[in-house]
């Protein structure tokens, strides 16, 4: 336990723990100590120096987010010259940030227009220095240098190195790498931990007029999906609480936007579960291309496909939740309610940046049609309920039209990290034993918000696989690259430490997605998972195989194993670098234009 | 008395600018040594002198190279260095090289050739720099004493530091310091001087008061203070050297244009103050008519909140140099 004792903040005493910064101790104690660059997730920079403060004995300013406590600390956060350094040097910050808070990812709750308000900063005391500079976009990811502050928690938080700082003194730059072997990977992490809102994804929020446009053709049905972590962040910009559960306010929200029809991308998470349980048994007992990887999280598979080729013979090849809805939509359900699957505009809204890549992908098109046409993130629903003052609060709550039963616990999960790898060992345990599971705990193992969770599951009989006699299974969930490239190191050196592997790109999985809204810190995540799984614990039904509907489908439609192929099934390539693309400002105020392609 | 004491005795402090004492700086590195003996310690002599108007380290290398090495050799022996560095800018290798080359000997010490410029000299991020890195500074603590090159314990200390101590080895050390007079100076060059000596005494001792209306930057011709004829009973502090001005021949804001030119080119863009700042300070002494009162509280800020010394000390030369002297 580390050492508890007193400090004092501008007279007041607080609590303080040996071992923490003042901007920890300050913040716990709801003491806000101005601060830009310092997030929870990453490591003390110092690089914005808004938090500088006074402590006693010390004669310079120090930073509070690098200085830490000590029993009997006085500290002043609040003297005139304090505040007179902190008002210029954010004045000086706003001289490189072009403000274009209509199209932020913040929508004006930035800590920028905060302390602005707080430290009285003039926004346009200097002239915008970085107008003239690149926007870049690779893949769904848009990356604004007219914007950027500089403070690098993208450098830090990007899991493949792909953003680096270039140039020196005030011209440095955050730059996409130009180095070859790097690619970006879409997981959109950057931008969740920009507090400029340089970063943001395609569409955002072009996407929405777009929307509105096709409601207004007759001819289109416009259908939603929404992922499985989405009914757990949605309130966040609309007024609820961090975590609070609004599925149903959630489908009545999207209907009242206009969509024709509202599906839960839950219900063919119970697809997804059985096709990956089952091809994972398969494969455990062949001995074939194990461990076998999950393959839900774009991200993820990017990684694979452009680091490690060598790798991606081990991806299940279950298409992910989403993709497999939008097939179900467009195939079994436009033939049952005799729709022309050509008229379905297929809309889904994800907690992920990676699928309005994943989406375009040619491989996954059914008699020529993609199965989701647009993909939207948390922050563009928010900021379209808001926009159509649609209050979550005040809605009367309808369940989504599912076609496809109610979904199971197992497939609400799958929105926090080791919620696929549960649902697919709840049913692998079905398949393998031909019994239920009785302990739900059994799992537990996996769940929270660890980087690396492992797990040996007993089977309650001997299995004969093609390699021998197996008595046991030993799974691996892990959520963010770093840890699954230790993951990848332990394969390396021992093939078969495990037998199936999760891997979600983002810190907790979906929940932490890279299309969340935002703050998002641990606690945060914390509260969006440990709500997904009070959902599943409240479900009658927690196993994808015995949702009813979903063998209804089985039975109906996909006893054609190309059927089956088609909708559910995928496969993966070695992939090549993504293009980037240069924009620049024609003028201040936000108009672009195409520049050139670079590199 | 072994070799810390013996520093501790002449009161040796660092030479180049920040004057740490460098007895305590030793005995950090031994302990740490101590504290964990298998981790290797590493010594670095910083030669990086990159300011405008401070040469004293080159002149003691022209001169004493002899010395240096002695210097080295006994922090290398005290701490049981697995290797040192000689860290020195690039276009001064060749001559580095030939001048301390045939004292080194056997000792473990490799020449480190640099073009990072000014900052390169702040020692968290001089070690950076011979790590791979960008030219930045480092959070501290740790510091370098404890946990510097590669996460070792590394001593840092100034090409002259190493200088005074074999002198003191010798039992030759007088507390003398070297300075560099440059500038609009009668009689430029290095001069060795008593460290007690003021920058009055120091003039007149190397002929170089001078005959016209004049002020004195010291410590640096860039970060040194301003000071008049009637301020200079005083020591010098910071890096040794005294840059004169005769006032009627230099242009105000040619010369505040020419410090922040540097500072333009040798800030690392890491913090935002002195990022930003100095590109302010720029832009506004760009103008046909700057607005001085932005430009003093952009220096007030980029004092009070830049990172490391480099952002701290614009502010200095340039109100100094307001205050006392003016602008048009």
């Amino acid at each position: 336990m580390p050492k508890k004792f007193q400090i004092k903040i501008d007279g007041k005493n607080i609590d303080a723990m040996e071992g923490e910064t003042i901007l920890q101790a300050a913040l716990r104690s709801n003491i806000d100590i101005p601060h830009l660059c310092q997030h929870p997730d990453l490591s003390v920079r110092a690089n914005c120096r808004m938090c500088m403060v006074s402590v006693k004995g010390i004669r310079s300013l120090v930073t509070a987010c690098s200085t830490n406590v000590a029993p009997g600390m006085e500290i002043i956060s609040k003297s005139p010259a304090i505040k007179r350094s902190r008002k210029f040097n954010l004045e000086m910050i706003f001289g490189e940030h072009v403000e274009d808070c209509p199209v932020c990812v913040w929508n004006s709750r930035c800590d920028l227009l905060k302390y602005r308000k707080e430290l009285n900063s003039k926004m346009l005391r200097f002239e915008d220095r970085k107008v003239r500079r690149p926007i870049y976009e690779f893949g769904p990811i848009v990356f604004d240098q007219t914007k950027c502050i500089d403070c690098r928690n993208c450098v830090e938080v990007c899991p493949v190195e792909y953003l680096e700082v270039s140039g020196k003194g005030s011209e440095i730059g955050i730059e996409p790498s130009a180095n070859r072997k790097k690619d970006c990977i879409a997981c959109g992490q950057c931008i969740v931990h920009c507090p400029a809102g340089a970063i943001k994804s395609v569409g955002e929020y072009s996407a929405i007029d777009k929307l509105e446009k096709l409601f207004k053709q007759k001819d289109k049905i416009v259908v939603v999906q929404f992922a499985p972590s989405i009914r757990v962040s949605i309130g966040e910009e609309l007024g609820l609480p961090y975590g609070a559960a609004a599925t149903n306010q959630l489908s009545a929200g999207l209907r009242a936007l206009g969509f024709n029809y509202v599906f839960d991308t839950s219900a063919a998470a119970d697809f997804t579960t059985i096709e990956e349980a089952s091809e994972a048994v398969e494969r455990i007992k062949k001995g074939e291309n194990l461990p076998i990887f999950t393959s839900c999280c774009p991200s993820w598979v990017m990684f694979m496909e452009f680091n490690r080729p060598d790798y991606v013979k081990h991806l299940s090849t279950a298409r992910s939740p989403e993709i497999m809805l939008g097939g179900l939509i467009k195939t079994y359900w436009a033939e049952k309610e005799k729709i022309d699957p050509k008229q379905i505009i297929s809309v889904s809204v994800m907690p992920c940046t990676s699928k309005k890549f994943e989406i375009e992908r040619p491989e996954f098109k059914i008699n020529g049609l993609k199965p989701v046409d647009i993909v939207i993130t948390t922050r563009e629903l928010s900021r379209w309920l808001l926009n159509k003052k649609i209050d979550l609060k005040k809605i009367k709550p309808s369940m989504a039209d599912n076609p496809f039963g109610d979904p199971s616990g197992a497939g609400v999960i799958y929105g926090a990290s080791g919620g696929v790898m549960e649902s697919a060992l709840r049913t692998a345990y079905w398949i393998l034993t031909g019994e239920n599971l009785k302990d739900y705990n059994l799992f537990k193992n996996v769940r929270g918000l660890d980087g690396i969770k492992r797990a040996v599951i007993k089977l309650p009989r001997p299995l004969k696989t093609a390699k021998g006699v197996r008595t046991e299974l030993r799974v691996v969930v892990t959520n963010m690259i770093k840890n699954a490239r230790l993951i990848l190191d332990e394969l390396k050196k021992d093939p078969s430490a495990y037998d199936f592997v999760e891997v979600m790109t983002c810190p907790g999985g979906c929940i932490g997605g890279g299309g969340q809204s935002m703050p998002v810190d641990n606690s945060i995540r914390e509260r969006r998972a440990s709500s997904l799984y009070v959902i599943d614990g409240e479900k009658k039904i927690r196993l994808a195989h015995e949702n009813p509907a979903v063998l209804k489908a089985y039975d109906d439609y996909f006893k054609d194993v190309n059927k089956k192929h088609l909708v559910f099934h995928t496969k993966f390539y070695p992939k090549n670098r993504t293009k980037i693309i240069t924009r620049r400002r024609v003028k201040a105020d936000g108009a672009l234009q195409s520049d050139k392609y670079k590199k | 008395m072994n070799i810390i004491d013996k520093i501790k005795v002449a009161g040796l402090t660092g030479r180049g600018g920040a004057e740490f004492p460098t007895a305590q700086k030793w005995q950090s590195v031994l302990n740490a040594k101590k504290a964990n003996p298998k981790k290797p310690v590493y010594v670095v002599c910083n030669l990086s002198e990159g300011e405008p108007g401070v040469d004293k380290d080159m002149h003691i290398v022209e001169y004493f190279p002899e010395d240096v090495i002695i210097g080295m050799r006994a922090a290398i022996e005290t701490f049981h260095a697995d290797k040192a560095y000689i860290f020195v800018q690039s276009h001064n290798l060749k001559k580095v090289k030939s001048r301390l080359g045939p004292f080194i000997k056997r000792l473990p010490i490799v020449f480190f050739p640099e073009d990072r410029g000014y900052l390169a000299g702040e020692e968290t991020a001089l070690i950076e720099t011979i790590e791979g890195n960008r030219t930045e500074p480092r959070l501290k603590p740790p510091y370098p004493t404890e946990k510097g090159l590669f996460g070792c314990p590394t001593l840092v200390n100034n090409l002259e530091t190493f200088y005074c101590v074999s002198r003191i080895l010798r039992g030759e050390y007088n507390s003398t310091r070297f300075i560099s007079i440059r500038g609009d100076a009668r009689n430029p060059g290095v001069f060795e001087m008593p460290c007690t000596a003021t920058i009055e005494h120091i003039l007149k001792k190397t002929k170089n008061v001078p005959r016209f209306g004049y002020f004195v930057q010291v410590g640096g011709g860039a970060s040194g203070n301003i000071l008049l004829p009637e301020e200079l009973e005083t020591t010098i502090k910071g890096a040794g050297s005294i840059m004169i001005y005769g006032t009627k021949k230099t242009d105000g804001r040619k010369l505040m244009k020419r410090w922040v030119e540097f500072f333009y080119r040798s800030n690392c863009g890491k913090c935002a103050p002195c990022r930003e700042g100095v590109y302010r300070l720029r832009e506004e002494l760009g103008k046909a008519k700057p607005n001085w009162l932005i430009l003093r509280a952009v220096l007030e800020t980029m004092r009070d909140s830049s990172f490391c010394p480099l952002g701290k000390s614009v502010h200095e030369p340039m109100m100094s140099f307001m205050e006392k002297i003016g602008v048009k």
